[in-house]
């Protein structure tokens, strides 16, 4: 099996992927406007375009919003079928990821049930923030 | 822009449509481009203004021994044809050129001549998507669906449905890649590719391309073919990660393109004779009912299944089969707008008779971006 694709982060998103790397699922946020947490990363908010932001520790709690079962895998990603999906975040946006720890089902992947992070190591640099459904 | 002043007065596809392995890229922009010159009666020396996407309208203009005072590289996708066709508008008004030629060309199937797809490791799709294993549209366009599925009340008959009305048109169509009837369980029970999608939900892949020619309505009397006027255009973008669209139940590019193209036009819904709405995926037909105003949120399925975009209903809908079963070459924007042109000369082999007004709505990328241009055969 090939190597997973993995992201290559660049100055404006490396704290995310820090923070993954520290067990942090990191957002960010305005401290000019109300204009709340927003994703992907970037060095100004995209609501006021002030550049006055901070990175915090989010949640790591969120819903499952949408999704496919992919039936033909990617090569690096193995010989099962798995769910593409995006989870809505507390608070408030919403990330692409993979939901582990369940079947791949239909059935076991309910829209709208409760998820929380889980960070997968892939390298020394790089975790990849994964979801599993919330424990209690 | 203003209304009716610019028209379309070339148009035309490949000469081959479906599998074309002995023609590249570039070869299949040159032949749809030939084709449109002689529909209109011009030659390459005649044309002043080029757009393109997919490959640079530098070599386009090259290839065809154009020297433009006009060119236009707008590439956001399959819908980038409809802003050419926008720019090319407001760029004869206003003087930059006379006459512009817009060509698209892919060998999608054959890949002769193709350059790769691929997304840079460091690009944010590159750092928050691919890295969860999307293997192209067939798993990325289609990630909003299911909550868009639960929150209007449809379900996985109703995109069925969209599949099996388009194939009642391609079946009239005698360019179509697909003829065949097929039934929703047909539909449903064929292979399931990125789930709740079967493949018969998802585009073809195929070779093919288009041109058009512009010019301005003065001077489109003089052409052989039946000018076709432009009453109205719009276009907006939105995200390049699906994952990031605003709202999975609505696109904010429809609805803005779809806007302001009606604002432009001054008509209303029910002045529209014939639609296209750019279908990569059988969930298309029913955002763009929704997001262009044609239904409430809710009720696009139930109008697809009272057959209103069927043969005979009120709404004609996408009426070369779509890119469910004419074509689809990677950008189908093209071919939507060749139909709304047939469809206006009166010529097309799914003639709606009698039609006046007709919209090519377009999508880019996976809810990225979107086109739309608003026909009329009426002289100015």
């Amino acid at each position: 099996m090939p190597p997973r694709m993995l992201p290559e982060p660049t100055p404006e998103t490396r704290h995310f992927w820090e923070g993954c790397k520290a067990g942090e699922l990191r957002l960010q946020r305005c401290t000019e406007c109300d204009g709340g947490s927003y994703f992907p990363p970037r060095a100004f908010c995209p609501k006021c375009g002030s550049r006055k932001v901070e990175d915090y520790a989010a949640s790591g709690k969120g819903v499952l919003w949408s999704y496919v079962i992919n039936m033909r895998p990617r090569p690096d990603m193995g010989t099962e079928p798995y769910a593409i999906a995006v989870v809505k975040l507390a608070e408030g946006p919403q990330m692409m990821t993979n939901v582990v720890g369940c079947p791949q089902t239909p059935e076991a992947l309910q829209l709208d049930m409760p998820v929380q992070v889980s960070f997968a190591k892939q390298t020394d640099d790089i975790s990849l923030p994964l979801f599993e459904p919330a424990k209690g | 822009m203003k209304q009716k002043s610019i028209a379309v007065v070339g148009a035309a596809e490949t000469t081959k449509m479906g599998k074309i392995p002995d023609v590249s890229v570039i070869g299949l922009h040159a032949d749809a481009a030939l084709n449109a010159l002689a529909d209109c009666g011009l030659k390459p020396k005649d044309i002043d203004g080029v757009a393109t996407a997919g490959i640079s309208p530098v070599d386009l203009a090259h290839y065809m021994g154009i020297t433009p005072t006009y060119a236009d590289g707008t590439s956001v996708g399959g819908c980038s044809f409809m802003l050419h066709v926008r720019h090319a508008a407001a760029a004869i008004n206003e003087g930059l050129c006379n006459t512009v030629l817009i060509t698209h060309g892919e060998s999608g199937r054959s890949r002769v001549g193709a350059g790769g797809f691929g997304r840079a490791a460091s690009s944010l799709a590159g750092q928050f998507e691919m890295p969860y294993g999307p293997m192209g549209p067939p798993t990325m366009f289609t990630v909003p669906v299911l909550r868009y599925l639960k929150a209007r009340g449809y379900t996985v008959e109703d995109l069925a449905m969209v599949a099996v009305i388009q194939r009642e048109w391609a079946a009239k169509n005698p360019r179509a890649s697909f003829k065949d009837p097929i039934t929703v369980e047909d539909v449903l029970k064929a292979d399931m590719i990125a789930w709740p999608f079967t493949k018969l939900m998802c585009c073809l892949v195929t070779d093919g391309g288009g041109a058009l020619i512009l010019t301005s309505a003065e001077r489109a009397k003089d052409f052989p073919q039946k000018p076709v006027y432009i009453l109205g255009t719009g276009e907006s973008v939105e995200t390049p990660m699906v994952s990031q669209m605003e709202d999975f139940t609505s696109s904010k590019a429809f609805r803005v393109s779809g806007k302001k193209a009606f604002d432009e036009a001054g008509i209303k819904h029910a002045d529209v004779d014939h639609l296209m709405i750019y279908d990569a995926f059988a969930h298309l037909p029913l955002y763009g009912l929704e997001d262009l105003g044609f239904c409430k949120p809710g009720e696009a399925a139930g109008f697809i299944n009272g057959r209103n975009t069927a043969i005979g209903g009120k709404l004609p809908l996408n009426t070369n089969g779509g890119g469910l079963s004419y074509m689809h070459s990677g950008m189908y924007g093209m071919y939507a707008l060749q139909e709304s042109v047939r469809q206006m000369r009166g010529i097309a082999p799914a003639q709606v008779p009698g039609a006046k007004i007709s919209i090519a709505h377009g999508v880019g990328g996976m809810f990225a971006a979107s086109g739309t241009v608003i026909f009329s055969n009426g002289a100015p």
